[in-house]
């Protein structure tokens, strides 16, 4: 309580605290998108020649389709032309040393990342993404003694090219949609994870994205396959400097997990969401999906999203294995113009699997709030269960909320549960804690976090405290 | 009047009675005591046919009947009735429907006409009186926003009106007051005559004091270990299920 | 040639004989409805709001349109004699498309209430037609406006202000035809200021082999501090298709109650729309189906929440046997500046067998902040642990199995507000449960074709 209010006192004055620009000498491609330009994305990466092919594939068909307008969001036209699809910072570690470039050292230490080894007490492997390119991972050796193969996927195709090979665009093809071929023509780096039979990593592997250079969009690309019975808790957050303009974020997460294998997966995603009128900020449009593929395997999506000024997001289960679970647990914050459209879907092919749903919505300001989400079980998918809760609070009258789930059920042995509440937050509560001495603008902030707390569990320790942090900043100035 | 033989039964794949032998003769009562997990309540579903059990082994006769060779329904037409522990909230479904739908089916098997609604509302008001059940508890639906000692009143109240050959009591003293388990107890004894008996499944002693028993056996790990007179209640009171686990398993 | 087309031909084909003797109301409307024919395309099965439904293949026989309006029994209240028990109505019958009054309905006067065709009402009452014939039916729905394009005559029920209308209306609508047609049939409401109404409508089919299209709109204003209540029960057959569209305007204080019930039919498209446009009104949407064979029900409803301080309550349920589908699309809007709104939607689904479907979509779409909304949907099974209290107290599983449908559908039941129609429903879905409900053998009309 006390810390609460503590860290309140001191962020009152900030805005988002991220939006500085790190001064660093990038290596830009030009603005516009082409075969030439994803030829040159290929070769700067020297990539082997079935990955140029399969960019090419993707790019062809992303000519045939149009940006989608879709729900209750406002997306106005992005030109595709004017992003730069490609940005490095030219000096990413010294050539002799292996030392990193003090000014990104200095980067990610203000972002909090812990990145130099003497951060082990952390106990954190931290894989972190500047741009379009991967700058360090830390703890690659550690892990590689059991057989865990953390690395940034750019090294994944030269070391690995068999395993990449084998899963890249196999949860999420090319074809899957209009953000999607956008990626696999044109994504530069991210993270690949391989968890090898039986191994439970010891440790939270985490990336930490960051958007720098102006024009330029992010478009990573996550790959994670958890082999039979290992387990892997993985953590993402992002950042991206204050700039007027909208900067577009198109990101692919794959998971593929095995027999009884099982993954977590948790983001803080504070991407910069635009001033209060509603300027700038990040468009996050984003594709995530994991196939649990195993019998018995199990996918748990955690996100706590505060950030963009665009969300478009619905990491989802393709339960294929039988006894496969699968869980989405989030927290949606939007104030200002911000505009959120998450939810999940949960694809029930396997027997007896069955799926979670808990998503809490805050709308303040003039945002938008959606929760859009499938549960479908298929007719051999027999003896499923799923049970969805969706919440929605509202903290103004001139916010929305709203709740959109669809329901397709067919078989007669399953049980799919959805309930969802809107309302706004409650007076009485907060009059409670006035007369405890709260100042309102605090109540607010302790009953969101109570509200959230469900959700918020279910992160690793150290990101929840982040998280609560981010859910009180963020509601600075929300009330009233 | 039931005989049990050498009955092993499980649920989802796990063992839980592992032979148990037991006979009921006419006018009697037996209370069947054990430490949690001994098996008690697994009894009690499979004599009544829960198909979430299934029987792996052994034999039932119930009025000469094979018992396990009914269904459930007609198990209860034979003259079977079990008190439940947790009796379960029926939305919708009213309690004379209920009641209605059970008298009339049993009376079908018989070979009897449905009995007219009045000779029914009748029959409802004077059995009522037997545990002492509001009228308006009757009136609303099965279960639905009853406290723990309406459910059980209710439980015993539909006993009487079903006129059951053989009654299982499980663990009907759980979650009562003193005052609810003496109405109870006295509806269970005022039931009571010499061509019905009664099993009566219990953790505690307490509810012998009511009903008393003519045979206490103990069951601990599926198996009936020790069988004797009223006695051994007691004997079990003062000693505890320690005693029980340490003179089986040493 | 396309679903749309041929109807389209068919009225350019026959301009005059549509127009001719039809109220100017209804003429008005044709070229609008006509031009978003021209450029509507029928949604496909799996877009936006057809999830489970293709309309094409609904619309895309050749269904015949009685266009030059031949009667097809003189005397239809001699030939289809209603004896409700203890139910007094004033009855009305619409053949096809054709409507008729009977004789009770002429005999009893209540206080001015109207009932009459639009045709009459064009001389009689023709502000009420003018006003509100079309107001609230969206043309840009393309079943509404085919509707509008081709409907000849509708019937207006006027409930003047301060007037109760102690006797229920009732309207039964029977298909009934040698080949394939479709009955274009259309209905105003219109209830007063402080007016007190209650109206059934029973949908029948007599066709066994014949397929027939019942394509309807229903249009429903209820002014201030009035009370409406409107059940809708279909008893059709396996042949029938029905579409059909019911919009409602309530105005401050109003109270209405809608209630579609389907309990046999072929393939069953209802739209309802609601449109709460004053303060303090309350709103109960109810709805149940039952569905066996190959039987296709679709619900789609919308309740917009325009003015504060309203109530509305939703709930429909499914039980779906054999391969029957059933779809449920439900939204709740709340506009900005409408605080003290409460809203719940339901929607409860029993899938009895494997091959059975379900999709349901309920949404809420809110933009106050003061506002108390809901929404809950199930799909699943009957309790097992109920069924087997109930076997255990010897009540058999079949048996079993209908008393807990039966109890189910209990709220929907129990929401109805005519004693007698409510005991009637009991008895019906009863009857449907246990297998002895006949199509349109024993309804809440028990209407009887003598002969």
């Amino acid at each position: 309580m006390t810390d609460n209010q503590q860290f309140i006192a001191q962020a009152a004055n900030e805005e988002y605290k991220y939006g500085f620009v790190t001064d660093v000498d990038t290596h830009v491609l030009p603005k516009g998108l082409n075969e030439d330009v994803i030829r040159e994305i290929s070769r700067l990466k020297q990539e082997p020649q079935w990955l140029l092919d399969f960019r090419l594939k993707a790019f062809a068909h992303w000519r045939t389709l149009e940006q989608p307008s879709w729900g209750q969001l406002k997306l106005p036209p992005i030109d595709y032309q004017a992003i730069s699809y490609y940005a490095a910072p030219k000096k990413k570690t010294d050539g002799n040393t292996g030392e990193m470039d003090p000014e990104l050292v200095k980067t990610f230490d203000k972002l909090g990342i812990p990145l130099e080894e003497r951060m082990a007490l952390s106990g954190m492997a931290v894989d972190a993404i500047m741009d379009s390119v991967s700058v360090r991972t830390t703890y690659s050796e550690r892990l590689a003694e059991l057989g865990v193969i953390f690395c940034p996927i750019s090294e994944a195709v030269r070391d690995y090219p068999d395993l990449v090979r084998r899963y890249l665009g196999r949860v999420v093809p090319y074809t899957d949609n209009f953000f999607a071929a956008l990626n696999s023509a044109v994504f530069s780096d991210g993270s690949f994870v391989y968890i090898p039979k039986g191994v439970r990593c010891p440790m939270e592997l985490s990336s930490y994205f960051r958007i720098n250079a102006a024009q330029t969009g992010q478009f990573e690309r996550t790959l994670i396959v958890a082999d039979d019975d290992s387990y892997v808790s993985y953590l993402e957050g992002c950042t991206a400097p204050m700039r007027d303009e909208n900067q577009l974020h198109a990101a692919i997460v794959e998971i593929v997990v095995e027999d009884r294998a099982e993954v977590k997966y948790s983001t803080v995603q504070n991407w910069y969401p635009g001033d209060k009128d509603g300027n700038g900020g990040i468009y996050n449009l984003v594709t995530k999906r994991g196939l649990c593929r195993g019998d018995h395997s199990k996918l748990s999506w955690t996100q706590v999203e505060t950030g963009s000024a665009v969300t478009w997001k619905y990491p989802s289960c393709v339960l294929a294995g039988d006894y496969s679970v699968g869980e989405f647990y989030s927290v949606a914050l939007t104030r200002n113009y911000q505009q959120a459209d998450t939810g999940t879907k949960m694809i029930h092919l396997g027997r007896n699997s069955t799926s979670t749903i808990v998503s809490k919505g805050i709308s303040a300001g003039h945002s938008q709030n959606s929760y859009r989400g499938l549960v479908k079980i298929a007719p051999k998918a027999t003896g499923c269960r799923n049970y969805t809760q969706c919440d929605s609070l509202l903290l103004s009258d001139t916010s929305g909320a709203h709740t959109f789930p669809v329901i397709e059920v067919d078989n007669d042995s399953s049980v799919v549960e959805h309930e969802a509440t809107t309302s706004k937050i409650n007076e009485e509560q907060i009059f409670y804690c006035n007369q405890r001495g709260i100042p309102t603008e605090d109540a607010v902030g302790l009953i969101v976090n109570g509200y959230a707390k469900e959700v918020m569990q279910k992160l690793p320790m150290e990101f929840a405290v982040e998280a609560q942090k981010l859910l009180s900043v963020s509601l600075e100035g929300s009330v009233g | 009047m039931l005989e049990i033989k050498d009955l092993r039964a499980s649920v989802e794949g796990k063992e839980i009675l592992k032979g148990v032998n037991l006979t009921v003769r006419p006018g009697e009562v037996h209370a069947i005591m054990g430490p949690n997990g001994s098996g008690k309540s697994t009894l009690s579903a499979v004599l009544t046919g829960n198909p979430a059990y299934t029987v792996t082994g052994g034999q039932v006769t119930f009025g000469g009947k094979d018992l396990l060779a009914l269904s459930p329904e007609d198990r209860a037409h034979e003259g079977l009735f079990l008190s439940f522990q947790y009796p379960v909230e029926i939305p919708g479904v009213s309690m004379v429907n209920f009641m209605r739908a059970a008298v009339n089916e049993k009376r079908k098997y018989q070979g009897l006409e449905p009995m007219s609604a009045s000779d029914f509302l009748k029959l409802m008001r004077e059995k009522r009186a037997v545990v002492q059940l509001d009228n308006k508890l009757a009136s609303r639906a099965v279960n639905e926003g009853f406290s723990g000692g309406e459910k059980k009143r209710n439980e015993i109240f539909q006993m009487a009106m079903l006129e059951p050959r053989l009654s299982i009591l499980d663990e009907t003293d759980s979650g009562l007051d003193i005052d609810a388990l003496r109405i109870v107890a006295s509806g269970v004894n005022t039931l009571k005559n010499r061509d019905n008996a009664t099993i009566v499944i219990t953790h505690y002693q307490r509810l012998l004091d009511y009903i008393k028993p003519d045979f206490v056996h103990i069951l601990y790990k599926g198996r009936i270990v020790m069988s004797a007179g009223p006695e051994l209640a007691l004997e079990l009171e003062e000693k505890g299920y320690d005693w029980v686990k340490d003179s089986m398993d040493n | 040639m396309s679903a749309l087309s041929q109807y389209i031909d068919l009225y350019r084909n026959h301009r005059d004989a549509f127009h001719t003797g039809a109220p100017q109301a209804m003429n008005d409307l044709r070229g609008v409805a006509l031009s978003r024919l021209e450029v509507a395309s029928l949604p496909r099965k799996g877009s936006e709001d057809y999830e489970a439904t293709d309309l094409s293949s609904v619309l895309a026989d050749d269904f015949g349109v009685n266009v030059n309006r031949r009667d097809f029994d003189a005397d239809v209240a001699q030939a289809f004699r209603c004896d409700v028990p203890n139910m007094s109505t004033n009855l009305y019958f619409c053949l096809n498309d054709r409507y008729h009054p009977s004789r009770t309905a002429l005999l009893h006067d209540q206080g001015g209430v109207v009932v009459e065709t639009f045709r009459q009402a064009a001389h009689k009452h023709p502000q009420l037609l003018a006003g509100h014939y079309g107001r609230l039916a969206g043309l840009d729905n393309p079943t509404v406006a085919l509707n509008t394009l081709l409907a000849q005559d509708g019937l207006l029920v006027y409930i003047p202000d301060g007037v109760t209308a102690e006797r229920p209306i009732q309207l039964v609508n029977i298909l009934t035809a040698a080949m394939p047609i479709m009955a274009v049939r259309r209905l105003l409401i219109v209830v007063g200021r402080e007016a007190h109404a209650k109206m059934l409508v029973c949908d029948h089919s007599q066709l066994t082999t014949t397929q027939a299209l019942a394509l309807q709109v229903v249009e429903i204003v209820a002014m201030e501090n009035s009370t409406f209540d409107y059940y809708d029960l279909e008893e059709s057959t396996a042949t029938n298709r029905r579409i059909s569209s019911l919009f409602v305007d309530q105005r401050a204080g109003s109270n209405v109650l809608i209630d579609g019930i389907t309990l046999t039919n072929g393939f069953t498209r209802n739209n309802y729309r609601i449109e709460v446009n004053g303060e303090h009104a309350d709103t109960q949407l109810m709805g149940m189906t039952v569905a066996s064979g190959r039987q296709h029900v679709d619900t789609h409803t919308f309740i917009a929440h325009n003015a504060p301080r309203c109530h509305s309550n939703e709930m429909f349920k499914y039980v779906l046997n054999d391969e029957a589908v059933g779809a449920f699309a439900g939204r709740i809007l709340v506009r900005p500046g409408c605080p003290r709104v409460e809203a719940y939607q339901g929607n409860r689904n029993l899938c009895a067998s494997p091959e059975a479907r379900m999709y349901t979509k309920p949404q809420l779409e809110i933009y106050t902040d003061d506002v108390k909304c809901s929404h809950g949907t199930t799909i699943g099974q009957l309790d097992e642990e109920a069924l087997f209290y109930m076997r255990s107290r010897g009540i058999g599983i079949d048996v079993a199995h209908t008393m807990l449908m039966q109890a189910f559908m209990s709220d929907v039941i129990d929401a109805v507000r005519m004693d007698l129609l409510r005991d009637r429903l009991r008895h019906l879905v009863e009857k449907r449960f246990n297998g002895s409900l006949a199509s349109c053998a024993n309804c809440v009309s028990s209407c009887k074709t003598p002969n």
